[in-house]
């Protein structure tokens, strides 16, 4: 994957076949320590133990349990290039967590990408699903939560071009005050 | 900077149009892009935006673009299938933003679908 925003992607997939209907994301920033923490946590129907073991094995793959493959472990990997690590933990009946460290001084650290790209896709393919992405950066912190925004759309879909294009313009922008971008 | 003021008129706007559009549902032609790992590797999120974006600036009615998981061909990915009813499904195989305008263009509005960009010139 070229941006680690591509993983998130992929990542909520598995989130979405689990069949949550809360999925958050969360990107922790900490310059100082020069880590990056990228987490995705669901109430999705979890998986046994065994389950969790397996799904950081690229060559575990069932065509019933197809939701697992190369995503995990791509994701893993990315982490684990940096001298970072992945975690994944999960509940039956209550979700699955999977929270990657990065070190973002690390030769090997992808960038993270286009973020407000991947949860605009999300969004909008998945309207029924609450997404809840929160970015934080050296104690500054982003909320974009969709049980918010369905609020105040009322009737209208969060699919409609018009609000998929406000929100990713909206997420774009507001990432980049954490930053110290400009906000005029 | 946008702000949650500009998604209220946005909502005010959305509403006067859904009331003259009625998708008619049944004869909807559906696009569907493949968002496996795979594909998701291989860049299928641009494709994706790309149909969402030329569909709405051409503001095409009854025509929905949808996400699915591996297609099975992932050497061939990014894979968009072209799903209109009465018709065939025609396969898009190694898409990209530029090939997915110009299936909007001749194939979607023009109902030419593009030989050269399906899964059959891809394997011959």
């Amino acid at each position: 994957m070229r941006e680690l925003s591509l993983n998130v992607l992929d990542i909520a997939q598995n989130s979405i076949a689990a069949r949550a209907s809360l999925i958050q994301i969360e990107v922790l920033e900490r310059t100082a320590e020069h880590t990056l923490t990228v987490g995705i946590y669901d109430n999705g129907c979890g998986m046994t133990e065994e389950q969790v073991q397996s799904v950081l094995d690229p060559f575990y793959t069932t065509r019933t349990t197809r939701k697992v493959g190369m995503g995990v472990p791509l994701f893993k990997m990315a982490a684990e290039q940096t001298g970072g690590h992945l975690t994944v933990s999960s509940k039956v009946g209550i979700g699955t967590n999977i929270k990657a460290v990065f070190h973002t001084d690390s030769v090997d650290f992808t960038p993270l990408g286009d973020m407000a790209s991947t949860v605009t896709t999300l969004v909008s393919m998945n309207p029924e699903i609450q997404f809840l992405y929160r970015h934080k950066a050296d104690g500054k912190e982003f909320v974009f939560d969709t049980a918010e925004i369905r609020e105040i759309l009322g009737d209208v879909p969060l699919s409609e071009h018009a609000v998929m294009q406000w929100m990713r313009e909206f997420i774009e922008e507001n990432t980049k005050t954490l930053y110290g971008g400009v906000t005029e | 900077m946008k702000t949650l003021e500009e998604l209220m008129a946005i909502r005010e706007n959305a509403k006067k149009k859904m009331t003259v559009r009625e998708d008619t549902g049944d004869d909807n032609i559906r696009i569907v892009v493949g968002m496996a790992t795979c594909g998701i590797a291989a860049g299928a999120r641009p494709v994706l935006n790309a149909f969402v974006d030329e569909i709405a600036k051409r503001d095409l009615k009854g025509v929905t673009v949808s996400q699915t998981g591996c297609i099975g061909m992932c050497q061939y990915e990014p894979i968009v299938e072209v799903l209109e009813p009465g018709k065939e499904k025609v396969t898009y195989v190694k898409m990209t933003a530029e090939k997915a305008v110009k299936v909007v263009n001749d194939h979607i509005v023009n109902g030419n679908p593009i030989v050269d960009f399906t899964v059959g010139a891809a394997t011959k």
